[in-house]
């Protein structure tokens, strides 16, 4: 069988979470989720504070477009690109604490 | 399930803030045992999916909606001390850029949903792969089942920290019953969101699973021995 190269898998998990994000958010449920919806009912909702970056630009999923739809699709973008960055960025880091560890590396995974 | 600020008192917020930092410090340490030159470029794309399936509120009963926590997904994608880091990022993100999850409530928020959905997901994936059968095809039926057991668990976390530090008066047994319930219904949706994302991924490259390593050197075994029978 054809082996799918690994920048394809990367693409395509690329591609799935900027469709995800920039497309599929604008259809996703405003319902309160469980725990906002628990803490109404249980009547403690109000103990939360406002948010500290609150008036921030992107605060809610919230561009501040005049489409609501680009708005959110914009906003879902951004973090997709900021998230991949920070945590491509991580992974580096991460790594490079062990230079020239190749072999113990493996067979630490191996023996795992 | 991000929790804002003022629903914890501030002793509880600092506890909860230093075991987040010690997870993740922690986790800096181990993940470089998981990660090599195949998976390492997968991790930043897993969080950044985890982020993404984050914005996608789906209706569970009524008037409320749940969405994915991820950490069974990032577990058995890149492996749990990476899973933690991921997860980790996507929160810090949220919190600092979308306002979604407090600021003081960012360790809380961690320790609920990228420490114990990570453990809770990666115990129970690696539990039943031991007593299920080795074949790949178990991989995503493991980590939706652990996906699903994670949910839960982590609204149970948030009682137990609630009923040390919440800063409501109020019945701890309501809380637990109306959390670990609408969080059950939850928990479907993530196990159905991880059972196709590790799906996918496996279906086309097994070994860039992390959680499916150990599956995968057995079944090589199998293939080559039955090479031999063909070829004899």
């Amino acid at each position: 069988m054809k082996r799918v190269s690994t920048t394809v898998v990367a693409g395509g998990i690329l591609l799935v979470a900027l469709l995800l994000a920039g497309f599929v958010s604008f259809y996703a449920s405003s319902s309160p989720d469980g725990l906002e919806s628990v803490a109404d009912e249980k009547g403690f909702i109000d103990t939360a504070g406002d948010h500290a970056t609150g008036d921030g630009p992107l605060a809610d999923y919230d561009a501040g477009l005049d489409s609501e739809r680009a708005s959110v699709g914009v906003a879902g973008v951004v973090g997709v690109l900021v998230v991949l960055c920070l945590g491509t960025g991580l992974t580096y880091v991460v790594r490079r604490r062990t230079p020239g560890t190749e072999i113990q590396r493996d067979s630490a995974i191996t023996s795992a | 399930m991000h929790v804002p600020d003022g629903f914890f008192d501030a002793p509880t917020s600092v506890v909860t803030g230093v075991v987040a930092a010690a997870a993740v410090g922690v986790s800096l340490r181990k993940a470089r045992n998981e990660l090599d030159d195949r998976t390492a470029p997968l991790v930043g794309l897993v969080a950044a999916f985890v982020f993404a399936a984050q914005m996608l509120n789906f209706p569970v009963v009524s008037g409320t909606s749940g969405h994915l926590m991820g950490g069974a997904i990032a577990a058995v994608l890149v492996g749990p001390w990476t899973g933690v880091l991921c997860v980790s990022t996507v929160l810090l993100v949220q919190g600092l850029l979308f306002a979604d999850g407090g600021i003081t409530a960012l360790g809380t928020n961690v320790v609920l949903m990228a420490v114990t959905t990570v453990v809770v997901g990666w115990a129970v994936f690696r539990g039943l792969q031991v007593v299920l059968p080795k074949n790949t095809a178990m991989v995503p039926v493991c980590a939706a089942v652990g996906a699903f057991v994670s949910v839960p668990v982590a609204s149970l976390v948030f009682v137990g920290l609630y009923a040390v530090g919440g800063t409501a008066d109020i019945s701890i047994g309501g809380l637990a019953t109306a959390m670990v319930g609408v969080h059950t219904l939850i928990g479907i949706g993530e196990a159905a969101i991880t059972f196709l994302a590790v799906g996918s991924i496996l279906a086309v490259r097994p070994d860039l699973v992390y959680g499916a390593r150990r599956v995968i050197e057995q079944r090589e075994l199998v293939i080559r021995s039955s090479t031999t029978e063909v070829s004899a």
